[in-house]
């Protein structure tokens, strides 16, 4: 029955308490306060070197008034990244494979963006929807598409995120019910399957990175245009 | 020193019940607990000089095992001798 497979995604909870709910206090513990001493531990330095170039990267093609919006842009990297890595270990529950939480994410803070540029230069945000240079007889046209496609990005960064993660632990699951199913009857080609899936474990870290990354960038790019 | 005081490793076997006794149930009590445990265990494997991977690994196979046992009762029931 292939509905099984489906199985993986829904919230599990034990005594009435959901899972998801570790699965998101867990990366707390594994972001150290910095104490007040000069030299901290290997964790901490590592840490905090990876936090400075994130803020660095994100924070560059900001002015300064975007640069408020530096600990939640970092936060959330940190957030995401962390939940995102750890959904790769085995029995671990991805929270962002939820819709749910995705949009929870990602339209509060779009519509941040674009109500702060709405409020404090409404013109220029609204000349956004009209790039320059169109020939006059288009402009009612790209206008009605440039409004869908400002009011569709929440949508789309929030399903862009559970897509890609769903899709990778879905991929993960099946590739490896084939491997062992096939182990008994041609070791040869379930060990085909296991390399594939070994290169497919590398390329989920590798997505389980860049999403967390694209989410908070197109971010800071929609906050570019507003702020 | 008095039994109150001490950490429960350096609890003897005999001791545990009395021990007990002298612990805060309260939910302050409760996480005071989880937190002096949480920086026990952070100052033990972790902040220490030359920390390697060990530490952290400790703690990400300990979530592994928590998730395990959090979904016993969902993963129980797939059977693999089912052939589709």
């Amino acid at each position: 029955m292939n509905l099984s497979f489906f199985d993986q995604f829904t919230s599990p909870s034990l005594l009435g308490i959901p899972l998801i709910l570790l699965a998101m206090l867990f990366p707390a513990l594994l972001i150290p306060m910095p104490d007040n001493r000069w030299i901290t531990n290997r964790f901490s330095t590592l840490q905090s070197w990876f936090f400075h170039l994130i803020t660095k990267q994100l924070m560059m093609p900001l002015n300064k008034n975007g640069h408020k919006w530096a600990l939640i842009l970092t936060s959330l990297m940190a957030f995401l990244l962390m939940i995102n890595l750890l959904g790769l270990l085995p029995y671990t529950f991805t929270p962002t494979t939820q819709l749910s939480m995705n949009m929870a994410l990602a339209f509060p803070l779009w519509l941040a963006t674009l109500l702060m540029g709405l409020r404090n230069q409404p013109s220029i945000s609204l000349g956004h929807l009209l790039p320059e240079g169109t020939p006059t007889p288009l402009i009612p046209a790209l206008i009605l598409i440039e409004t869908t496609s400002l009011l569709i990005r929440p949508l789309a960064l929030g399903v862009r995120l559970t897509a890609n993660l769903t899709a990778g632990h879905l991929l993960i699951q099946l590739i490896s019910t084939a491997t062992t199913t096939l182990l008994p009857i041609i070791p040869s080609v379930s060990l085909l399957t296991a390399l594939i899936l070994l290169l497919l474990t590398i390329l989920e870290v590798a997505v389980a990175m860049i999403q967390a990354y694209v989410f908070v960038l197109l971010l800071s790019l929609y906050l570019q245009e507003n702020i | 020193g008095p039994l109150s005081e001490r950490r429960l490793m350096d609890v003897r076997l005999g001791e545990l019940p009395a021990w007990l006794a002298t612990c805060d149930f309260s939910p302050q009590g409760l996480l005071g607990g989880v937190q002096k445990a949480w920086s026990n265990y952070y100052d033990k494997y972790i902040n220490v000089k030359r920390g390697g991977p060990a530490g952290i690994s400790m703690l990400l196979a300990g979530y592994c095992l928590l998730s395990y046992g959090w979904n016993y009762q969902h993963i129980s029931k797939i059977s693999f001798l089912v052939s589709v």
